[in-house]
């Protein structure tokens, strides 16, 4: 683990590779947060996967975060792992809550389809490119996204 | 409406089948959807979501300690496991250490759970393929260890046992008494359960060269635990990134290349001989001392002091009606659960309650690669294929 964001090999390369990728970066008990500029998404997520000395091929999570009120109301949060070197990243997108949406990893992933469409159902941030964008959990007819933080726990909307 | 598939222009003579959520072999209530030609599945589609409790939404409303047993019910086939990465979470929240003693019953006792999730995924994918006897045998021997659950902590599978900052009491005296009378017998009884399996032409036949992935393929449909182990990728979290002091332990990942059902199998099997190493380590070096950290306003006191101190009082007061605060931050605490790596995210703002607490189910990732097992074989091997993904429907639906 390492613990100084100054030296971390994975935000190193990624500045070199490109200077506008990561927006913030924090740390946090030895964990590290990146956050990603949108547009250069699917870019960086492509160069932390194939880059020989990082090599992030699993992503174990993809998940999302509702900050209402504030805005850009929503983060997505992916969670790679690098077998080779036993680290995880955090990766962090922020994105707004009129009309969200997000690219979709599936193409560097195959693992992101069933979390994207997870988040679809149960956020509402629509995932550009997913091949089957259809509700998971909650049935079809639905309305409603249950994880947003305006959507009340217990009773009737 | 439930999902279903369009046929294919071009496919005129194709069935589209749905297989479950009642289902025998569906392993609670999983659907699928297949489209068949004859006998062979073209394509498949899973639907989920009949046993959706919102759990990640009833996290942000309980305090963390009350969370702990939502954590029971996800995968309530291995309870402790659950359990542990919950705390485990909220304790690297809280920078909170935890004494030896605590950390080792928390490893002998979910290795056993380990065991137990395994014996009832062999015996179910055992029945499933014809072998009722297997399904007999490991029940009996599942018996043994939810008994010595029972005696811990007083429920044989929703236990709710590991609490944040240690255990929620000292195991009752003799405990450990059941515990070697079971590591004495198993290692006869896995030899039975192969004898039975192993070499048994019939579950050849029926598992060999079927459901295989690949390494590779195996990485990036986000496959953990023994489904990737069984294809060959030495990754297990206990050795990689060690928690609970899983480093002090003696025990070989075990790894298999066939990459198909037969390999998957190989590799349970030979975790529970690990698990039972790990088991019998845990009991001979069992070190002595308190189960609970010593952090008076996040764990609850002893009955007794309560009786006694007047601060002890107001801090089971303060527990119980307010809860704790840990600090602002975010963490993931990944550990290896039997089903892979089951990951907890939980973001704190600084409030008694989680802000958000997301559970990474490696039952819900390892679902994604059985369309890609499925198709193009026999509709018989379906069966096989959702027996060695290993899932539980209860932590897939959340």
């Amino acid at each position: 683990m390492t613990a100084d964001l100054d030296t971390h090999p994975a935000l190193l390369k990624l500045r070199e590779f490109d200077p506008q990728a990561v927006e913030d970066a924090r740390i946090f008990r030895g964990e590290v947060t990146l956050y990603v500029h949108r547009p250069n998404f699917l870019r960086t997520c492509e160069f932390l996967r194939d880059d020989p000395s990082l090599r992030f091929n699993f992503l174990s999570d993809v998940t999302a975060l509702d900050l209402y009120p504030q805005e850009p109301r929503f983060e997505v949060v992916y969670h790679l792992l690098s077998m080779q070197s036993v680290q995880r990243l955090r990766l962090k997108v922020r994105v707004g809550g009129d009309d969200p949406h997000m690219e979709s990893a599936i193409p560097l992933w195959p693992a992101a389809n069933a979390f994207e469409r997870e988040i679809f159902d149960l956020f509402g941030i629509k995932f550009e490119g997913h091949p089957f964008l259809r509700r998971l959990l909650m049935p079809e007819e639905w309305e409603g996204h249950p994880l947003r933080k305006d959507y009340p726990t217990e009773g009737y909307r | 409406m439930p999902v279903t598939l369009e046929r294919i222009p071009g496919h005129e003579d194709s069935v589209i089948l749905s297989m479950g959520p009642q289902h025998p072999s569906t392993h609670g209530v999983l659907r699928l959807v297949l489209e068949l030609e004859g006998e062979t599945v073209v394509r498949a589609l899973y639907d989920i979501g009949y046993l959706h409790t919102g759990f990640e939404k009833s996290f942000e409303s309980k305090t963390y300690n009350q969370g702990i047993t939502l954590t029971d019910r996800m995968d309530y086939l291995a309870p402790l496991s659950n359990n542990l990465g919950f705390c485990l979470a909220t304790e690297k929240l809280l920078n909170l250490e935890i004494p030896p003693r605590a950390q080792w019953i928390r490893v002998l006792l979910t290795e056993l759970t380990r065991i137990q999730s395994h014996l009832v995924w062999l015996g179910t994918h055992a029945i499933d393929l014809g072998a009722m006897s297997v399904f007999l045998y490991c029940f009996r021997e599942r018996e043994e260890i939810l008994h010595i659950f029972e005696a811990v902590s007083g429920q044989r599978m929703m236990t709710s046992y590991f609490r944040i900052g240690g255990l929620a009491l000292e195991p009752p005296l003799g405990w450990l008494k059941g515990v070697q009378k079971f590591v004495k017998s198993f290692p006869a009884r896995i030899d039975e359960y192969e004898a039975l399996l192993t070499r048994n032409p019939i579950w050849l036949r029926r598992t060999q060269g079927v459901g295989y992935i690949s390494a590779e393929d195996a990485i990036a449909y986000g496959l953990s635990g023994p489904s990737l182990r069984g294809s060959g990728v030495d990754y297990d979290i206990r050795k990689k990134e060690p928690y609970s002091g899983y480093e002090k332990f003696d025990f070989k990942v075990s790894c298999r290349t066939e990459g198909d059902v037969y390999g998957r199998y190989l590799a349970r099997v030979e975790e529970m001989r690990q698990s039972l190493r790990i088991v019998n380590q845990a009991m001979e070096g069992l070190p002595e001392g308190p189960v609970k950290a010593n952090a008076p306003h996040i764990v609850m006191p002893d009955r007794e002091s309560m009786k006694t101190s007047i601060e002890a009082l107001i801090y089971h007061f303060k527990i119980v009606t307010e809860g704790f605060h840990p600090p602002v931050g975010e963490v993931y605490q990944a550990i290896e659960s039997p089903r892979g790596e089951l990951g907890f995210y939980m973001v704190s703002d600084g409030s008694p309650k989680p802000f958000r607490c997301h559970v990474r189910a490696p039952s819900f990732a390892n679902l994604q690669a059985l369309p890609k097992l499925i198709e193009g074989r026999l509709i018989a091997d379906v069966v096989a294929c959702i027996g060695t993904i290993d899932i539980v429907l209860g932590e897939v639906d959340r």
